[in-house]
């Protein structure tokens, strides 16, 4: 994976609470069994009519979010299904980063392992980011960092060891697959 | 003192959490199916890994397979193309990697989350995951199950373990007794609709307290399963003489000497007196109703003889209820309903067959409703065959079906038409889960049975008292 360090961009704001990731990617483009092409489905029921225009008044239709990277949307973001399509087709899509004042567990963890970042922020930079969509921010991940067109700094929490490896590009498989003595020791130990 | 999770957890570890990093946390049983595996085989064959425990994994088929008799067990062709090749690729990873596969025509296929528990597979104490969120149900046996993405998936398969961060812990305690008509589900429906769809994250949830000591093991699983609606990755509850005795003899329990090793293990599980959970919620079950959703999310809930709520300058709220088409303030017993869909991981048991068909005896379903059963696994359909179930629900009009996962999610075109309304015995009623444009209202087996003959939203203790 490549690192990330820095992203700018323009938001594309979805203002709605508790998008769950059958809007993100609908079951029905489950079906593969690649991850390629995942970006033409991404919010396929709200993007596009049931003949398969383009639904011009949706967010993402309209020129301004023309690439925009960083989408913000309201609280518990990507909840329900597991699937990883979620964050496959987000990303395939071109966001790299998503913000929003929660977001769920699976879809979290799902984004981190991708280089999609998962970023929550406090009520009040929340509300600011959904009233002004298309504002121009600036994530630091090092510094853990997201800056406003304001100027205003906010500090938000990603865990510690998803951050190293996606300022590295570290990759949590090798890091696991370095742990080989440890999980035979484990093996030998309880299930002898 | 410890809460049941802290021990599961500390017994997993092969390497403790630290500040720089997380716990390397072992995994007893893995279970994979056709959607969210494929991808992680790719990534094995890329590095040239081996699964590293096929005698910990498991795969079935359930999401995108037929429910048709004829494509499953007829030579005909699997009508949606890339739901077959879905399955065909399973087929050739479970063969290349030595998975044991549960296979299209076995009898021993069915849902995910149906299978883990009826073979004996899925055990007290032990740390179970799979490729889908609803994994949680297995935590009905004093487990910590937990749904996963496919990186993930992957790295189970090449390693046995994954990287976590300690979830904190919640105790839902529930007292009193449910009273007639009212069901598991409808405890769970009203649990989500209490904490909220997001109400859970972050937390492992344990269900404690007199009122799910009494539930049996389904339906212990029906609430574990629906965990993960109120945002928390994992449910739990403690085992019992009710859990032992479900898996007793199973054929992948235990059995001999190693059968009373387990169960001395296990009695060591539940949480201890006293010990601390970071939340702490207390329901009165008794005075809990049948309860259904009427919005866009499992949290969107009334009682089945309430009304829809009003509320004020919330977007969301409007919007949801413009997708359902119902209006705020308005009873929701009454509503017209097209089809009723009895099945999946939540409601797809034995138990839950029965209840259903204990109300559809002798009825018929409403003109022009379209109702279909789908046992949740090849099991459960040959015992509810042998107990007559099936001719009830025919005789009554419904169709009956081969397992999987069917409606619930529509990826085998089991679907419902848009602006349709379902009553369904699943999990989501998320926009377009059952089908683009599909409107669906969860509830209990009882509630949809006595919707299905009413042809309307129905409290079923208007059958009970009849």
């Amino acid at each position: 994976m490549e690192p990330i360090r820095q992203i700018r961009s323009r938001t594309a704001v979805l203002p709605f609470t508790n998008i769950d990731t059958d809007q993100i990617i609908p079951a029905r483009f489950l079906r593969t069994t690649t991850r390629d092409g995942l970006g033409q489905r991404l919010f396929a029921d709200w993007r596009y009519g049931a003949d398969g225009s383009p639904k011009p008044e949706f967010v993402l239709n309209r020129p301004e979010a023309a690439g925009c990277t960083v989408l913000v949307a309201g609280r518990n973001f990507g909840c329900g299904s597991s699937r990883e399509h979620a964050p496959w087709a987000l990303l395939d899509y071109g966001f790299r980063a998503v913000i929003s004042t929660e977001i769920a567990d699976i879809f979290r963890s799902n984004s981190l392992k991708n280089g999609l970042l998962p970023i929550e922020v406090d009520d009040a930079t929340g509300q600011w980011l959904l009233e002004h969509p298309g504002a121009e921010v600036s994530i630091d991940l090092a510094s853990a960092t997201l800056r406003l067109p304001n100027g205003s700094a906010i500090e938000f929490t990603i865990e510690g060891f998803a951050r190293y490896c996606l300022l590295n590009g570290v990759d949590e498989l090798g890091f696991l697959i370095a742990k080989q003595d440890e999980i035979l020791a484990y093996e030998k130990r309880v299930q002898p | 003192m410890k809460t049941m999770f802290q021990k599961i957890w500390e017994q997993h570890e092969v390497v403790r959490e630290s500040a720089d990093t997380p716990a390397v946390l072992y995994i007893d049983r893995h279970l994979i199916h056709e959607v969210t595996s494929p991808q992680a085989f790719t990534v094995l064959q890329q590095r040239g890994l081996k699964v590293r425990r096929p005698d910990r994994t498991l795969a079935t088929i359930d999401h995108s397979s037929p429910t048709r008799t004829d494509q499953i067990f007829g030579g005909v062709p699997i009508s949606i193309k890339s739901a077959a090749s879905q399955i065909a690729q399973l087929q050739e990873n479970c063969a290349k990697f030595g998975v044991e596969l549960f296979d299209l025509k076995s009898d021993q296929r069915g849902i995910v989350h149906v299978i883990g528990p009826e073979f004996g597979f899925t055990q007290p104490g032990q740390t179970i995951v799979c490729g889908d969120s609803h994994t949680s149900t297995h935590g009905a046996f004093g487990a910590l199950a937990f749904g996963i993405g496919t990186t993930e998936v992957g790295h189970v398969l090449a390693t046995q373990c994954l990287l976590q961060r300690r979830p904190r812990t919640f105790a839902i305690k529930v007292d009193g007794a449910l009273s007639p008509g009212v069901t598991a589900k409808d405890l769970i429906l009203s649990i989500i609709g209490e904490i909220g769809i997001g109400g859970g994250t972050g937390h492992v949830l344990e269900y404690r307290g007199a009122l799910i000591r009494s539930l049996g093991m389904e339906e212990r699983m029906t609430v574990c399963n629906m965990s993960i609606e109120a945002g928390a990755r994992a449910g739990m509850i403690a085992p019992d003489e009710i859990t032992y005795s479900y898996l007793k003899s199973r054929p992948r329990a235990p059995h001999g000497t190693d059968w009373e090793r387990a169960l001395a293990h296990w009695r060591t599980l539940p949480s201890d007196d006293g010990a601390v959970f970071d939340r702490e919620l207390t329901l009165d079950g008794n005075k809990l109703e049948p309860m259904i959703t009427y919005g866009t999310n499992p949290g969107m809930v009334v009682a089945v003889s309430g009304s829809i709520p009003d509320r004020h300058d919330d977007a969301v709220f409007d919007k949801a209820l413009a997708y359902m088409g119902l209006q705020a303030g308005a009873p929701i017993g009454g509503q017209p309903v097209n089809v009723v869909f009895i099945g999946s991981c939540t409601n797809g048991r034995l138990s839950d067959l029965r209840s259903a068909a204990q109300l559809l005896r002798g009825h018929r379903i409403a003109r022009g409703v379209r109702a279909l059963v789908v046992p949740g696994s090849q099991q459960v359909k040959k015992a509810a065959e042998a107990e007559g179930l099936d001719r009830i629900f025919m005789d009554a009009g419904a169709e009956w079906r081969e397992s999987g996962c069917s409606m619930c999610i529509g990826m085998n075109g089991d679907t419902v038409g848009s602006g349709d309304y379902s009553i369904s015995t699943s999990n989501r009623n998320f926009e377009g889960r059952q089908g683009p444009g599909a409107r669906t209202l969860l509830a209990s087996p009882l509630t949809a049975a006595a919707s299905a003959v009413r042809g309307r939203v129905t409290d079923p203790r208007e059958f009970l008292n009849a």
